[in-house]
């Protein structure tokens, strides 16, 4: 199935919830809103002609002009051989989404990457700690506005 | 030994005892098994068989307690540094410490705009010698080792001037 049809597929079973089609991006990327991902991931893992059964990986993006802040997943399917990338908006003052955690497991520590660098908060996950950072940190590093602390514990930064 | 050949009985040698202590410092550097990063593969390089850093009396210890020589082999982040203060507190005196490569010379590549690496292993311990490298060669490593044990060498610990 292409990407065209995987969308298709999409906006036939969730009226209303899918907001966008971008073509050009790659893999072809469908924006969606953020309170149906769940819906929509555990349709797209389960459904036998998608069979999207790898997250390949969850990114953060921080479009700091527009005041928004982006999850894309980008996911595959092993047995179809085809791609999608699945994107949220989020208000950038205060971003919440749901965990995918419970359709792929290994959402877990993505989710806590993006947690830790970007402050995307995933509602429901199980263990939503820092992961690369150490837990005592503030802010998040990778939002455009982020200032470097001049020092941390007893040295310089 | 010149003039005192054959006078004294077997197995008496005239020193110093600072050079005497020093010798016994530098000859057994018990280094650390500590890598962080692509350096402690070259640290492992130089630890086998073909550089065998044996030779210099130098051999690896798996635990802090037992280490004369920490060998900071790679990237120190932020989080990792609180870990090296604390073991580098857990070594017996004396102790000295190499900084191998650029990472934890000056934090090297990531010297700009990283906010997870620390800027040079100095930072948080007193540094004896510093590599430079990225990697270093085990060459290089073995240099550092050699330029170390001069420094011990320099060392007066009885008379303080």
């Amino acid at each position: 199935m292409d990407a065209k049809q995987i969308y298709q597929t999409l906006s036939e079973k969730f009226t209303g919830r899918i907001k966008q089609f971008q073509e050009n991006t790659h893999p072809a990327s469908v924006v969606v809103e953020s309170d149906a991902i769940v819906d929509i991931c555990s349709f797209l893992k389960r459904e036998t002609e998608l069979e999207f059964t790898s997250m390949i990986s969850l990114s953060g993006v921080d479009l700091k002009d527009q005041g928004k802040m982006l999850v894309i997943y980008h996911l595959g399917s092993i047995r179809h051989k085809h791609k999608i990338a699945l994107k949220v908006e989020l208000d950038r003052n205060n971003p919440h989404v749901p965990t995918v955690e419970k359709v792929w497991p290994g959402a877990n520590w993505y989710e806590r990457e993006a947690y830790d660098l970007y402050g995307i908060v995933f509602d429901n996950h199980s263990d939503l700690r820092r992961i690369l950072l150490p837990d005592d940190w503030e802010g998040w590093p990778m939002r455009k506005d982020y200032v470097y602390p001049k020092r941390y514990h007893t040295w310089d930064v | 030994m010149g003039v005192l050949e054959d006078r004294l009985p077997e197995n008496i040698l005239f020193t110093t005892v600072d050079k005497f202590l020093n010798w016994s410092k530098k000859s057994s550097l018990w280094y650390m098994l500590f890598a962080t990063a692509c350096c402690g593969i070259e640290l492992m390089q130089t630890g086998a068989s073909r550089y065998d850093l044996d030779r210099f009396g130098a051999v690896f210890r798996a635990t802090p307690r037992q280490s004369d020589l920490m060998i900071v082999a790679g990237t120190i982040t932020h989080k990792m540094a609180d870990r090296v203060k604390k073991l580098y507190a857990q070594m017996p005196s004396p102790k000295y410490v190499i900084a191998m490569g650029s990472c934890a010379n000056t934090g090297g590549p990531f010297y700009k705009d990283s906010y997870a690496v620390l800027k040079g292993v100095d930072r948080i311990i007193p540094v004896d010698v510093y590599v430079p490298g990225c990697p270093p060669k085990p060459e290089a490593l073995i240099e550092g080792i050699m330029k170390l044990q001069e420094r011990i060498m320099e060392k007066k610990t009885l008379v303080k001037k």
